[in-house]
């Protein structure tokens, strides 16, 4: 179960802005990245963060390269989930490899607010306003892609399979 | 059953677990070339070993290129360069760089990609090699990192839309008009999942330069791969690269299944521009004439070959570039980089006041520290993004255009379609 508050964020947020070139390629640690994650759309982003918060944002979310050091900073930096009515391909294929859970959802962005409260249960597919308990149900995450994130990401999947076992 | 398009042969020949895949199946397929890079942290050989992973699955089929950084910029760069050089010592991977040239320009130079391969590479535009009748995926670390050990992927096959390119290329309209008309078409999540396949009579007159630069920015429409069929063009260009396997060609059937179709009628188009910050913001480009600009950037894997820089020198020649413009050129390759040379084309770059790059990422995402643009500063560049920060300066806007745009740019110190009465190209 995921709890967190929701920071919402535009349409077409891209991995350049979630960490910009420049920061990724003078820091080897993820976790020496965090304090640029956004930074160029919302500066000190991650001093606003609570553990488990949830991203909220607008379709297209991840587009552009291919750093897998995007989802994998959020994730450092405390954020629970994301939630987007689209994620752009690579981007979903790397939160998952990185233990982030994604969720799409249709009209997100226009459904969820910034400081609202949410808990959400990826294997039967609800998200849940903690005040007012109302339920929105999302299609749960693709099987095999559940199964790579049940095991807390690719890296502990290949340890444990060795191989993709579909 | 229907036909199958390119995207359904090429993963069911890759396939091992099904013989004829179709799309929206999920299936591990046979990897034939794996590219990392230097901007990845952790890098893939990281995750390798955190995989578990002792020797890679085929050395052969793995390739590390030093691209994005190089000029070697600071210890962050050449840490990363070192342990890539111990990487491929310890695995009997190739290394490439730095100063070579950019992945997706190199591999093909050497004749390592051919029609019907899968290629998984660590950068987001690895879809430039369906020019070459293959499928290119972009992925991230761990991705390539699970491909480094087993030698396969898991894909979801994916639709494809069908894009038809008819008519002939007016003056000042170039295969980048085209790839930037079809992400105005699908905007920048239209074709997410999805896969573009190239058919149509146009597809004659593009080079592969051109169709390298039409399937590069496929992604900046969200599509996973965009491929052309094989041809002529296609086999004279493999047969002088050296490709050195057989040659496979794959074409759709003729009652494949499209999810949509596109037609683009080249000769209706009109020189086109991207505005900041969005790739798919386009426009007209003679609406924006006349924008003053203080930057300006030809190269990386959208635009920084040979025939870009012949385009570049046709309107750099006898000329200065304007005062108060800096423009910076860097050749795709070094091959790209000799040739040019040999061709006068480097001299009249830095006659005309161009300062050269080192062959690679330079002034393209700003992790190569080269280029970076001034607060506030308009930069027209041949590359494929004008992200926020793209070039390593929020404050600065970012246009994208054909190389004959930007250095006409350049000249006129603002933004300028190339007068007609020049020769037309593709
Ligand atoms: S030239 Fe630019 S877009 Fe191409 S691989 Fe390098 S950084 Fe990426």
């Amino acid at each position: 179960m995921i709890n967190g508050k929701v920071h919402m964020f535009g349409d077409n947020i891209n991995t350049d802005v979630i960490i910009s070139a420049k920061r990724k390629e003078s820091f080897h640690d993820i976790d020496d990245m965090v304090p640029y994650v956004m930074e160029d759309i919302r500066t000190d982003f991650h001093k606003t963060i609570s553990k488990g918060d949830i991203i909220v944002a607008g379709p297209n979310f991840g587009c552009g390269s291919s750093r897998e050091a995007a989802p994998a900073v959020l994730k450092a930096a405390g954020i629970g989930a994301i939630i987007s009515p689209l994620f752009a391909r690579i981007f979903y294929r790397n939160a998952i490899n990185v233990g982030l859970p994604v969720i799409t959802y249709e009209n997100a962005n226009n459904i969820f607010q910034s400081d609202q409260k949410l808990s959400i249960d990826i294997e039967s597919g609800e998200i849940r306003d903690s005040d007012t308990e109302k339920l929105y149900d999302f299609k749960p995450i693709p099987e095999f892609m559940m199964e790579i994130l049940n095991e807390g990401g690719l890296v502990p999947y290949i340890q444990k399979h060795k191989e993709y076992v579909l | 059953m229907t036909g199958k398009t390119m995207v359904e042969k090429i993963l069911s020949n890759k396939s091992k677990s099904m013989a004829d895949v179709r799309q929206g199946d999920l299936t591990i397929v046979d990897v034939d070339l794996m590219v990392c890079h230097d901007a990845n942290r952790p890098q893939a050989s990281d995750i390798f070993k955190e995989m578990g992973g002792d020797k890679v699955y085929d050395p052969d089929k793995v390739k590390l290129v030093m691209d994005h950084a190089p000029g070697v910029p600071n210890q962050s760069a050449s840490g990363i360069h070192a342990k890539m050089r111990e990487f491929s010592s310890e695995q009997g991977a190739e290394l490439i760089g730095p100063g070579e040239g950019i992945c997706h320009q190199i591999l093909a130079e050497k004749g390592e990609v051919g029609p019907g391969d899968l290629v998984l590479g660590t950068d987001s535009h690895t879809c430039t090699n369906g020019a070459f009748n293959a499928i290119g995926v972009g992925v991230g670390t761990s991705d390539l990192a699970a491909a480094l050990l087993t030698g396969k992927t898991w894909v979801k096959v994916p639709e494809s839309f069908q894009v038809e390119l008819e008519g002939s290329f007016p003056e000042n309209v170039y295969p980048k008009d085209v790839a930037l008309e079809i992400i105005r078409i699908l905007k920048a999540d239209g074709a997410t999942y999805k896969a573009l396949e190239f058919t149509g009579e146009a597809i004659k007159s593009i080079s592969v330069a051109g169709r390298m630069t039409i399937s590069n920015m496929a992604v900046e429409a969200g599509a996973k791969t965009a491929i052309f069929p094989f041809d002529n063009v296609l086999k004279d260009w493999l047969e002088h690269s050296g490709y050195k396997k057989e040659m496979t060609e794959i074409s759709p059937d003729e009652d494949a299944k499209y999810e949509r179709k596109i037609v683009i009628d080249v000769s209706k188009l009109r020189p086109r521009i991207s505005l900041p910050d969005q790739v798919e913001n386009i426009t007209d480009g003679h609406s924006t004439e006349g924008l003053p600009i203080q930057q300006a950037v030809i190269g990386t894997c959208t635009n920084g070959r040979l025939e870009d820089l012949r385009e570049a020198a046709r309107i750099l020649e006898n000329k200065k570039v304007a005062q108060g413009v800096k423009l910076f050129i860097t050749p795709a390759s070094r091959e790209t980089y000799a040739q040019a040379l040999e061709e006068g084309i480097i001299e009249i770059f830095i006659k005309a006041g161009a300062i050269l790059g080192v062959p690679g990422c330079s002034g393209c995402s700003g992790g190569a520290h080269f280029a970076i643009p001034s607060d506030g500063d308009n930069v027209i560049t041949a590359a494929n993004r004008n992200f926020v920060g793209r070039l390593g300066n929020k404050k600065a806007h970012i246009y994208l255009a054909s190389p004959a745009v930007v250095a006409q740019s350049a000249v006129s110190g603002h933004i300028k379609i190339p007068e007609e009465g020049g020769k037309t190209a593709s």
